[in-house]
């Protein structure tokens, strides 16, 4: 390598150790692919990798322990946050993370999330919200705006005999036990950049033992969408962001003195 | 240590906690919530976890976490919750992770009653969960049996990377005996290298799942588990034998109806009948091989049960019809009396029932009478 | 030898209690017992039985459906447990509330009029004492001074200061004694 190469290639942008050097099975486009970055980025400057484990859900996020170089537990649908819940009481002193689509969360697994934020259960949840169940081929999720068409509603959401979407974090923020509550949109850098430090606040409210904190990012879902990668990005900010607006819906007084 | 006055639910608590139990979840349901009450207490005094969960799917799956750690997890639950569990249960098995969960119990199908009963035998012993999976289920008898196997309990899920399971009915779990408690186990300091805690040390990540998408795979774990399993059919089973020497009939019950039936079968030796009392301790893995034996050696056998005939079907599958099998059951939460037996004790050696038919159509014909 | 007991009365008459003290009893001196309850699915107020069963040997059944020895706090337990005690067998009535005498002829039988007792020695609530003593002076499984000495032994240190008035309903409850099989 002469000099001249090496002044032309500067090293920008490079894999976090965190996340294993593979090929994804996510779909091309898919958001779950960023939202992995920034969990891997924030555990690795904060220099957790040796005491963090990861709670893997059911959906497409089924195979989250492929991508991260720490340890990690591959829970049953929707039982992430009782699982970590077993995880950080028998281990108080590791970082806990659950990571889990809308479907798992906010639909079979409702029970246990608002129990563990309930219990001020002091784990970082992880919650990828994106209008329809993924893995299972694009069925209308607790998250499906009304009238977005899915595979089991194919005349759009009707909310006369399907109801109303479910906005966990406005939900979740109500209960005394939750800490950090947030929501994050993944649909342009700007919003990245806002998503990377909310986990990282996230992650710092675990380890002064403030109790439960959750970062809901909104995610899209090209394939199931049926729409280019750009398109999704796009229906995102129309539709998801009016419904559910980004913002910070629980923030312990203590919280809000972190400075990152 | 002296011998003290324990109720049941009360003595599997404290024998769990000196077995070095590290973290329990559970959820109030009866006759099993002294369980529950006592460890809430008694964990936090000893710096350990406990959570009362949200419900049984929640205190299976924070149990299925803390299990994943390697640590000494326990829960303990009812019929009704037993089914709720069973989901996690399957995963637990399915991902090898050991744990002892206390099924105390009761009435049912349904919601049931809490009154004491032995309805969870097939839940329990023949799967309940979905999936090829063992787990081991060990029925005392008695509050120093109880004692004793939950130790036991602790001992065997780990070295079998298995659930194992203490069996028990609502009367054992209420009902108070003297019975001395272990001394103090302290809590493990070395975990297995399976054990996900954290890649300390920078060591290589780990991670445990039931999930094994290659087909191939799952038939290895699938066989890796049989593997185990074949090691403890071989290795760990477990009865009690009364008045057996001589005996040229057999009655059979695990748990209380066993215990019961020792009353009735210490009350016909006094009039001369030459009987004994084979009690399973392990009901998974099942003696069939004791039974086996015994069926080619007695005159008849009576499997007394409190439910309608389930441990039935595996006697009758060791004893091959080489000896007439009679069946008696109480259902519904009814406890069977000495009494009760000493009557189909005496018709066993008075009317030598064939051998063909099934025990459980003729009891059906005498309940059906008798209501 | 085995001695299989029923204690039945209402619930919140101490029936549970005091088949426990003799339990206690029956362990310091050695014995093999089980104390086993049996209540209705009411809290408070309900009918209530425990079963007591002292013995040499191994422990086979808790419970029996023919009892050596009955303590029969209110009616219904005697209605229930008279016609199933033991010939030979004995059955202690607490007469303060039961108006019926009992119709056996071939069973020990011992009248109480244990509230009264109770009441004499300044407590309501030592009517299950009182019916103990009774039970333990007329059976030969234990001698009288095994109770008092569960009591010393086993009752909360909250509770000692309630022993000497313990120890005289036991006392007067075995001033009692059977009349022999008719």
């Amino acid at each position: 390598m002469n000099t001249l190469e090496q002044d032309l290639e500067k090293l920008v942008y490079e894999r976090p150790d965190t996340l294993v050097e593979t090929t994804t099975h996510y779909c091309p486009g898919c958001t779950h692919g960023v939202a992995h970055r920034l969990i891997a980025e924030v555990i690795e400057e904060m220099g957790l990798r040796d005491r963090t484990i990861g709670v893997a859900s059911v959906g497409c996020s089924v195979f989250a322990y492929n991508y991260f170089d720490f340890d990690f537990v591959q829970a049953p649908h929707g039982r992430a946050p009782a699982m970590a819940t077993g995880v950080k009481r028998t281990l108080p002193d590791r970082v806990v993370l659950t990571y889990q689509g809308d479907g798992d969360l906010a639909s079979i697994g409702m029970g246990e999330i608002v129990h563990a934020a309930a219990r001020g259960e002091n784990i970082t949840v992880v919650f990828l919200n994106n209008a329809n169940y993924g893995m299972t081929g694009g069925q209308m999720a607790p998250t499906t705006l009304p009238g977005q068409k899915t595979s089991t509603s194919p005349s759009g959401r009707d909310v006369e005999t399907a109801g109303f979407p479910i906005r966990a974090s406005e939900m979740l923020s109500t209960l005394d036990g939750s800490s950090y509550v947030v929501r994050r949109s993944l649909h342009d850098p700007k919003s990245i950049r806002l998503a990377k430090k909310a986990l990282r606040t996230a992650f710092e409210v675990q380890i002064r033992g403030l109790g439960f904190s959750m970062v809901e990012l909104l995610s899209i879902c090209p394939t199931n969408w049926g729409m280019t990668p750009v398109d999704s990005l796009h229906w995102l900010e129309s539709n998801m962001l009016p419904y559910y607006p980004v913002g910070d819906y629980k923030i312990n007084p203590i919280v809000a003195e972190i400075k990152i | 240590m002296a011998r003290e006055l324990l109720k049941g639910n009360v003595a599997i608590a404290e024998a769990a906690i000196r077995a070095g139990l590290t973290s329990y979840f559970g959820y109030p349901i009866t006759p099993q919530t002294e369980l529950l009450e006592y460890l809430s207490a008694r964990m936090p005094e000893e710096g350990r976890a406990f959570v009362q969960a949200e419900s049984e799917l929640g205190a299976i799956n924070m149990v299925y976490g803390a299990a994943c750690t390697g640590a000494r997890v326990m829960t303990s639950s009812s019929s009704p919750g037993i089914s709720l569990m069973l989901e996690g249960l399957s995963y637990i098995a399915g991902t090898e992770v050991p744990m002892v969960l206390v099924d105390v119990m009761r009435g049912g199908p349904g919601l049931g009653n809490i009154a004491p009963a032995q309805s969870d035998y097939n839940q329990i012993v023949h799967g309940g969960g979905h999936g090829d999976y063992h787990v081991i289920a060990l029925a005392p008898a008695n509050v120093q049996e109880a004692i004793d196997m939950t130790v036991l309990a602790f001992d065997l899920a780990e070295k079998y990377r298995s659930i194992a399971v203490v069996l028990i009915d609502g009367s054992l779990g209420q009902m108070m005996e003297p019975a001395e408690l272990p001394p103090f186990k302290p809590l493990a300091t070395q975990f297995p290298e399976w054990a996900v805690r954290g890649a300390e040390g920078g060591r290589e990540r780990r991670f445990l799942s039931s999930i094994y998408l290659s087909p191939p795979e799952e038939e290895k774990a699938n066989l890796r588990m049989l593997r185990r399993w074949k090691d403890v059919e071989a290795n760990e089973i477990r009865y009690k034998e009364y008045f057996m020497e001589d005996a040229k009939y057999v009655v059979t019950g695990f748990g209380s109806s066993g215990r019961v039936a020792l009353s009735a079968v210490r009350a016909a030796r006094a009039e001369g009948i030459p009987v004994g009392l084979l009690r399973p301790i392990t009901v998974s893995p099942f003696p069939y091989k004791v039974y086996e034996e015994l069926s080619k050696k007695v005159d008849g056998m009576l499997v007394v049960e409190m439910n309608t005939g389930q441990m039935l079907e595996d006697v009758l599958k060791a004893a091959q019809g080489r000896t007439p099998v009679e069946f008696y059951g109480r259902v519904g939460g009814i406890v069977p009396l000495p009494d009760e037996i000493l009557t189909e004790i005496h018709r066993l050696v008075e009317e030598k029932p064939a051998v063909g038919g099934h025990p459980r159509d003729r009891w059906m014909d005498r309940m059906i009478k008798m209501n | 030898m085995q001695t299989d007991i029923i204690i039945s009365g209402f619930g919140g008459q101490g029936v549970l209690f005091a088949g426990q003290l003799l339990s206690y009893a029956a362990m310091d001196e050695g014995k093999n017992v089980t104390w086993i309850p049996s209540y209705g699915p009411e809290m408070r107020g309900g009918t209530a039985n425990c079963t007591v069963v002292v013995s040499d040997e191994e422990i086979g059944s808790p419970m029996v459906r023919f009892p050596d020895a009955v303590i029969v706090m209110n009616l219904p337990s005697l209605d229930k447990y008279e016609s199933l005690v033991k010939p030979g067998g004995l059955l202690v009535i607490n007469t303060s509330i039961i108006d019926r005498k009992a119709t056996r002829t071939d069973i020990r039988v011992v009248e109480v009029p244990a509230n009264e007792i109770a009441e004499e020695i300044g407590d309501r609530r030592l009517t299950n004492m009182v019916l103990l003593g009774c039970l333990v002076s007329n059976l030969p499984i234990l001698p009288l001074a095994a109770i008092s000495k569960a009591l010393k032994e086993h009752l909360p240190a909250r509770h000692q200061k309630l022993i000497p008035a313990n120890m005289q309903a036991i006392e007067k409850g075995a001033s009692f004694q059977a009349a022999p099989v008719r």
